[in-house]
Parts: C-alpha cells; structure tokens; sequence
C-alpha cells in the first residue's frame, strides 16, 4: 500500500519503509537528477516568456553551495575580537 | 590575511573526494540542447551568439581548418562560462589552475603544429625562417623561430592563469582594503569601493576576452598549418 505513493502522501509513520522502498541503484539516481533537472527546466526555462529568474535562481544556488563548501575558511574572518 | 589570500585557489575537496570535477561540470547545465526549430528565449538567445561567433572565427578557414569548429567553439564556450562563473562570490575558477590550462593549450597546439608537418611539411618547415633575411643571420634566425614555435602553448596557458588569477586576487585584496578602511575614513572607502566597481566591470570584460583571446590563437595557429 505504501509503495508507489508520492512523498506527501506518505504518512509519517510509514517515512522509513517508503525510503528504504526508493532505487538506489545508479540508474534511479541517475533517473531521480534527470527528472529533477527537467521539472526544474521546464518549469522555468522553458516557457514561451521567460525570463532572468530562470537562470538566476539556479547561480543563487550555486553561489550558496560555494559558499557551505567554504564556510570552513570563512568562519575565521568574522568580525569579532578574539578569534 | 597571507594565508587567506591564496586559500580561494586551492582544488575543492570534499571529505577526500574531487569536488572539482563538479565545479569544472557544472556550465554544461546552462547550455541545454534542443532539437527544435524555435525555442525559448534562453536556448534561442544562445544559439544567436553562437552562431556569431563561430561565423567571426571560422571564416578565415579552409574547409580543413572549418573542421575544428566544433572544438573551438566548445573551448570558447567552456573558457568564457567558467571566467564568468568564477565572478561570482565564493566560487572557484578551474582555469586559475595553471594545470587545467597546460591541459587545454598544449593538445590543440600540439594538433595544429603536427597537422601542420604531416599534411604540408615543405610549408611548416619554411616557417622557420622569414622571407628575406640575410644570409649571415640564417642560423640565428632559425634558433629564434624555433624557440618561439614552442613557447606558444606556454604562452597560452600562463596567459590564461595570470590573467584570471590577478583579477581574482586584486578583487579580494582591495575589496579587503575597502572593509578595513570603513571604519578608518569613510571617504577613502568611498573611492576604494568606486576602484572595486570598475575593477569588477574589468574582470567581466577579462573574462570574456581572455576566453577569446585563447581560442583566436589557437585558430591561427591551426590556420597557419592547414
């Protein structure tokens, strides 16, 4: 019952087996990049009138993906008196 | 602040695992491929400029040398979207690794030099030495043609590093003066900030012109050889 639902329809109880029932193998997760990146495409990019939100949003992201991988190295620049 | 300065060019490492190889994949996602007639804006705006720049820099070609016009319009796409990715704040720029860049100049040149030997040796050959020397200076002449054919892919390649590595460090270090001059004199923060706005309109323009500057010799070298 719980195996082809979608995720909203999933109840909280039933969360770990509906996981544990995703394809993890390389091809679904292949799959799963594929149809995200053509939800998000079509979506946004591909429309009669779009416009610059499309791209912006996704280099937003990637501005905010850097910035997570360097927060490391940029903690120590905080304006602060002891470090 | 020495430390710091160069940290922005290490390779991105991610619990031990290349994260560059991401980084260096991540512009092919804002170039998608269609098949149809007529696209939307994004898709169309793209293949406009493509179609201009490829008929701006495969003209001067035979049909042999239009043959590269795949590889060069790709490496002129690839140069340009990194340099521009590399603007934005926190990101990592593969081309100011000297490594990425040998990688790129010295194949294509390479290709050019030996297509060039294979296909017509008499014309390469006579390269070497420029019309109307006299004849006292020929062995010189040909010592310096020689060493200048093969600085070209060094040349290409630190080119293209030095370039971009300088904008990056000049933007960090007088973005840094801007920060710490703020709370000394507003006004000289006001005038390093108008340096940093029209240092950041240079580095669009670096980015874009170095990619070009790049994939135009790579073109005359090849033109030279075919």
């Amino acid at each position: 019952a719980a195996s082809e639902k979608k995720l909203l329809e999933v109840k909280l109880g039933e969360l770990p087996s509906w996981i544990l029932m995703r394809d993890f193998t390389p091809s679904g997760i292949a799959g799963a990049f594929q149809r995200g990146y053509y939800r998000y495409y079509n979506k946004y990019v591909n429309v009669k009138k779009g416009s610059i939100a499309g791209l912006s949003m996704v280099l937003a992201a990637y501005v905010f993906l850097n910035y997570c991988r360097s927060y490391k190295e940029l903690k120590h620049e905080r304006l602060r008196k002891y470090h | 602040m020495n430390e710091n300065l160069f940290t922005s060019f290490t390779t991105p490492v991610i619990l031990g695992l290349p994260l560059v190889t991401l980084i260096v994949l991540f512009p092919s996602l804002l170039f998608p491929t269609s098949n149809r007639l007529v696209n939307n804006r994004f898709v169309t705006l793209q293949q406009w400029m493509l179609q201009l720049v490829s008929k701006q820099m495969m003209s001067i070609h035979n049909s042999k040398g239009q043959t590269w016009t795949l590889m060069l319009m790709s490496l002129i796409l690839f140069i340009g979207s990194t340099n521009l990715l590399g603007l934005l704040p926190h990101s990592f720029t593969p081309t100011t690794q000297l490594s990425m860049n040998l990688g790129m100049a010295i194949p294509l040149w390479a290709g050019a030099v030996i297509t060039g030997f294979r296909n017509k040796t008499k014309a390469s050959l006579a390269h070497f030495l420029p019309q109307g020397t006299p004849t006292p200076l020929i062995p010189m002449l040909v010592i310096i043609e020689t060493i200048s054919l093969f600085i070209q892919p060094m040349a290409l390649a630190v080119r293209l590093t030095a370039n971009i590595t300088a904008g990056h460090l000049l933007i960090h270090l007088i973005g840094g003066a801007t920060l710490a001059l703020m709370s000394i004199s507003t006004t000289t923060a006001l005038i390093t900030f108008t340096i940093l706005i029209l240092l950041t309109i240079l580095e669009f323009a670096v980015a874009m012109i170095q990619a070009y500057v790049f994939t135009l010799l790579v073109s005359l070298y090849l033109h030279d050889n075919t």
